[in-house]
């Protein structure tokens, strides 16, 4: 049996949800405003006969012709492009990061939301990369580099565990939160995601998220911004992770925009129910945009 | 902190040291000063030295200077701070790829701008033997493309040949 068919009953359309899902998915790339503009990258494609079409809600998103691979460009040899994912764009929007303020991402690796931050930031004020993994670190230095990143910081620790110390103790303005998931909502791109799908699984890897949220909103200062996000579609990854914050920290949902289609979080599961404000959280399915499926949710810390 | 500061002012190549301002605050004889790798970057490609304004310099290993936006106590014992800037302690100081890509759209001298097949070529790691009367050694190579010069990366030039530094990682065959 298909693991997603769990997700049947929250979904709008089932039939079209699981025909996305079937669906290979365009290749993307953002443009790194670090280096180059939109209007810049367009003509460059021009140029090269890449064919390419815009997205609605973003002027800086491209979907690139099946047959391009976006490696072999100029524009991404000079990094004004990130082969990025679209619906993978929407985390650091809701981070929503100011020139000149402290910000951590702390599962950064390979870096596509990252170098996202830094240009919302104009390359300017503080930005911490962490990750634990050494391989993985490498990738975020090399994607950071070739984008022209100069206001990072990158740091390898367990995000359950990360230390303010090299930073002077000093709790960052906003922090995002994008942790390690079952990756159901990449089924797009890897079919073979959810082969292995177990409820084991997500129940263990919802204990890390748990950690590693908690952690993150303790670095944050009061009044901060944590942002909150999975490429997955099991509540007990998203909902049941933000309800554990709720109960625990000082911490509250707030609303964001999003000009994308999606639906609110839910406020019931599997003979569980959560908080009200879970519908300030938001549910992308790949059905909706054709992108792949996301879950994104803002939070303020105490205040 | 006192030892921590003391064992600071020989070279630790696994942290990151912020490069004193100027000769006089120097405890590092071999370390270069922030006075002398902006100096140079304004002396080399004639940019404007409020560029580097914000900016703090750092040592990591032997010569390897990087530039970051922003500040942290020094030492700083993380992975990376900024990107690679510009490799010291040698002859002849070494911009780096990423740095000439980054800064090096602002370049008023030492900029040598190649033709389509030589900026393949040089994107491929190849020497070329474009037109250049200007000084030898370390140029920023630059292409036109979708209405204005990008550097591409750092090139050599020494006896009426230009020698790519592209970094293995980063040559491509378009």
């Amino acid at each position: 049996m298909d693991p997603l068919a769990r997700y049947d009953s929250l979904v709008d359309d089932s039939a079209a949800f699981h025909a996305a899902c079937e669906r290979p998915l365009p290749s993307v790339v953002r443009v790194n405003d670090i280096k180059a503009t939109p209007d810049r990258v367009r003509r460059a494609f021009d140029e090269a006969g890449i064919d390419y079409e815009g997205v609605g809600w973003h002027d800086g998103l491209f979907r690139l012709a099946e047959d391009v691979k976006p490696g072999n460009t100029w524009p991404f040899v000079h990094g004004w492009v990130y082969g990025q994912e679209e619906v993978s764009a929407v985390p650091a929007l809701a981070v929503d990061p100011q020139p000149g303020e402290r910000v951590l991402d702390c599962c950064a690796a390979p870096g596509s939301k990252t170098t996202q931050l830094a240009a919302l930031m104009d390359d300017r004020g503080l930005l911490v990369g962490n990750d634990n993994n050494l391989g993985r670190l490498s990738a975020l230095r090399s994607n950071a580099e070739r984008c022209g990143v100069s206001n990072l910081v990158v740091t390898r620790a367990d995000a359950r565990n990360f230390s303010l110390k090299p930073f002077s103790g000093e709790p960052f303005d906003r922090t995002l939160v994008d942790v390690p998931c079952s990756c159901e909502g990449t089924v797009r791109k890897n079919p073979d995601a959810v082969d292995d799908w177990s409820l084991d699984h997500i129940e263990g890897i919802a204990g890390v998220q748990k950690a590693i949220l908690g952690r993150s909103l303790e670095v944050t200062r009061e009044g901060g911004t944590v942002v909150y996000s999975t490429c997955t579609f099991a509540p007990e990854e998203n909902e049941a992770v933000l309800q554990y914050a709720l109960e625990e920290y000082d911490c509250r949902l707030v609303e964001y925009d999003l000009d994308l289609d999606h639906v609110p979080g839910i406020t019931e599961w599997d003979g569980d129910t959560y908080d009200e404000s879970m519908t300030r959280a938001k549910r992308i399915y790949p059905h909706h945009n054709d992108t792949g499926g996301f879950f994104c949710a803002k939070l303020e810390v105490g205040a | 902190m006192t030892s921590e500061n003391d064992s600071s002012r020989e070279n630790d190549g696994q942290v990151f040291n912020r490069l004193p301002a100027t000769a006089a605050e120097r405890d590092d004889e071999g370390r270069a000063t922030r006075e002398e790798v902006v100096e140079w970057w304004v002396d080399r490609f004639g940019l404007d030295p409020e560029t580097f304004e914000n900016y703090t310099f750092w040592e990591k290993g032997a010569g390897k200077v990087w530039a970051f936006a922003s500040d942290l106590e020094s030492p700083a014992d993380v992975e990376g701070l900024g990107m690679t800037f510009l490799r010291t302690r040698q002859e002849h100081w070494k911009p780096t790829t990423d740095a000439v890509q980054r800064f090096g759209r602002e370049a008023t001298k030492n900029v040598v701008v190649l033709d389509a097949d030589d900026a393949r070529a040089f994107l491929r790691g190849a020497d070329t033997d474009p037109e250049w009367d200007g000084d030898w050694g370390y140029l920023i190579a630059a292409h036109d493309i979708a209405g204005g010069v990008e550097p591409i990366g750092v090139g050599l030039y020494l006896y009426d040949e230009l020698r790519s530094q592209m970094p293995k990682g980063r040559q491509r065959e378009l």
